[in-house]
């Protein structure tokens, strides 16, 4: 298994422009991703998984994939992070 | 018989057509149980295959005729089309439970949209309506009962509905749909945007042409005085036929005049720009022959979205803008958000009096960071055509030197950063508030330029709600009180050698033209279907005789008294 912690320093949190990016690009995974935060974990690969956690600005944030292509994963996910969501 | 229902003018132009009713099908679903499992999902699967199949050339439309940040909305939608979340409960239930497809989409989806609407955030909650948009889409499908698209029209019509979404709009097909009229909204509202740009004659707020107009009766609209006939008379057909016939001659004429000057009959020359709010709207302006840009009103870029522009995308708007209007002027405003215009995001407060609250500047001074963004990609755009900068709502001169002072911050680090900025920016200032235009004088030593933005002016001086319909009597530009003020700041500006445009949409009235054409006013900024009219008004009045006529309608007592003049000597 694969996983990186990220801090999200969008103003707005992850809202529907981000969400839809991460989810889009884990749907290119076979791997199974899920994003955790606040002690709940939903499957990345789900707009509205994704969306119903409201991540705000500030929160901290990990994703985890497990299957054959986790690393490259965990490595496309972080490209997307780095585009205005995360440091 | 025929009916006879008044609305809102809220697109100029007639259309004589057949009803077409926008309307949702009924989409009751029942509980059925179900014995071939097999046979329920692959119906699920084509109705899902299907709305992706809409939803996608609805996007594809959406982004070549409005843009992309318009669009992505609809990448969102199809995104929960392929939600897993979603689709995999609705198929374990139709598994588990044998019941019929559409109850077990239903039962899905409301749980998810209960959960976003209990979510302690309004953004969250916008999010339901997402997700009932597009299961309706889905669910219509499974039902046999498709949403009717707009994009399969192959008749002339009119568009009766109670509303039109941006789905809808961005749907519209100007070779079929001649116009519409709807039950709800105001010359403001989306749909009366749209229609203007895209210039479709419309009528809005009838309340109730949904009750009256039936699907194939013969309708008439007439965007220019707000009126809707339905079942019309061979007279009254005959009558609009005419008036169709007289606007189109109208037209023509208008459009010779879209490469010459704005001037009067004696000579004068005054700049007739337009209203634009995003630059998707340049092909007007250029279409209508406007001189310039007199407002490009910013916060198009941050509404319709989740989170701030970034420095990036606003420069490249402002710069398309300046550098396609090719040395034109274009004056931005920068950020008029509060009051009627909201920003999610942003989770301000709810105000009593938003009209009169935490808006426009007052709200840029204090949360100066995303001010900062914005004058940094207007400071970086000015290098690329002629672009002047203009703050909203200025109260008080200590607001602007603020505004002023931050934009030299600014600018001071860009060109450190070594970047290129225009080293002569025009900087002005709207003239909304009372007390700014009666200290005009002082303002007029410091600012580069005045622009009345008469929709507030009116609504402030005259203390009156412009959402409020009973009071909406009240609105009334052409009050002598309003005049008056009109002139001190067009005066003010002359005497120290400063110009005054308008940028409301007094600036565009046929009534008001010939009174601030006699006031001086220097630069008048409007809708762009409404230059050329305007440019042929102007063209047909003498300076002389228009001082003369303001000169009389400030010393008048009432509005109606100089709506009269007005009417009496120029139209």
């Amino acid at each position: 298994m694969a996983e990186k912690t990220f801090t999200i320093t969008a103003e707005t949190g992850i809202h529907a422009r981000p969400a839809t990016q991460l989810v889009n690009k884990a749907g290119q995974y076979e791997s199974e991703i899920t994003l955790e935060y606040n002690g709940k974990s939903v499957n990345l690969k789900s707009i509205m998984g994704v969306m119903s956690l409201g991540v705000g600005q500030g929160s901290e944030v990990t994703i985890k994939a497990e299957g054959p292509d986790e690393e490259e994963a965990i490595q496309g996910l972080d490209e997307i992070m780095k585009q205005g969501l995360s440091e | 018989m025929s009916k006879n229902l008044s609305g809102i003018a809220a697109s100029a132009g007639i259309a004589i057509s057949k009803v077409f009713r926008l309307e949702t099908p009924d989409l009751t679903v029942e509980k059925e149980t179900i014995e071939n499992v097999q046979e329920e999902t692959d119906r699920l699967d084509a109705a899902l295959e299907k709305a992706k199949g809409e939803l996608q050339v609805i996007k594809e439309k959406t982004k070549n005729d409005l843009g992309e940040e318009h669009a992505e909305i609809f990448s969102a939608h199809l995104l929960v089309l392929s939600d897993p979340e979603l689709v995999d409960p609705i198929r374990q239930k139709v598994k588990d439970d044998k019941v019929n497809a559409a109850f077990a989409l239903k039962e899905v989806s409301d749980q998810f949209v209960t959960m976003f609407e209990t979510m302690d955030n309004e953004y969250m909650k916008e999010r339901a309506a997402d997700i009932r948009d597009v299961s309706k889409r889905v669910l219509a499908h499974i039902l046999g009962k498709p949403m009717v698209s707009l994009a399969e029209l192959n008749e002339e019509v009119v568009l009766v509905a109670d509303d039109l979404t941006p789905s809808d709009t961005a749907q519209l097909n100007k070779d079929f749909v001649k116009g519409f009229v709807t039950d709800i909204g105001g010359r403001t509202s989306h749909s009366a945007i749209m229609a203007r740009s895209m210039e479709i004659p419309a009528v809005v707020g009838t309340k109730t042409v949904t009750q009256e107009a039936e699907a194939g009766e013969m309708v008439i609209i007439d965007g220019l005085e707000g009126n809707v006939i339905i079942n019309p008379s061979e007279a009254e057909l005959n009558e609009y036929k005419q008036k169709l016939e007289d606007f189109q001659e109208k037209k023509k004429e208008w459009a010779k005049l879209k490469n010459e000057l704005s001037k009067s009959k004696d000579g004068v020359h005054v700049e007739l720009a337009a209203n634009i709010g995003t630059p998707n709207d340049l092909e007007g302006v250029k279409n209508n022959g406007a001189e310039g840009i007199g407002l490009y009103r910013t916060e198009f870029l941050y509404m319709g979205r989740d989170e701030l522009p970034t420095e990036e995308e606003q420069f490249e708007a402002y710069k398309k803008v300046v550098e396609d209007m090719d040395g034109k002027p274009v004056v931005i405003r920068t950020l008029d958000i509060g009051g009627d215009k909201e920003l999610p995001y942003l989770d301000l407060p709810k105000e009593m009096n938003p009209f009169l609250g935490f808006r426009a500047i007052r709200l840029c001074l204090e949360k100066d960071d995303i001010f900062r963004t914005q004058l940094r990609a207007l400071l970086r755009a000015s290098a690329f055509g002629n672009l002047k900068i203009m703050f909203p709502m200025i109260a008080t001169l200590d607001e602007f030197r603020q505004a002023k002072a931050l934009l030299e911050e600014e600018q001071e680090k860009l060109t450190k950063e070594g970047t290129e900025v225009s080293d002569s920016i025009e900087l002005g200032i709207m003239v909304e508030i009372p007390s700014t235009a009666v200290m005009a004088p002082q303002f007029a030593k410091e600012v580069d330029f005045f622009s009345i933005g008469t929709n507030d002016l009116i609504q402030y001086t005259m203390a009156a709600d412009r959402m409020n319909e009973q009071v909406s009597y009240l609105y009334q530009p052409y009050n002598p009180a309003i005049l008056r003020l009109v002139k001190m700041v067009i005066d003010a500006s002359h005497a120290e050698g400063k110009w005054t445009g308008m940028c409301g949409e007094m600036a565009g009235d046929e009534t008001a033209i010939p009174l601030l054409l006699g006031l001086g006013l220097d630069e008048f900024s409007m809708s762009a279907t409404s230059v050329l009219p305007a440019r042929s008004q102007i063209s047909q009045i003498t300076k002389e005789e228009a001082e003369k006529a303001a000169e009389k309608a400030l010393q008048l007592n009432t509005a109606e008294e100089v709506k009269q003049l007005v009417e009496k000597t120029f139209l």
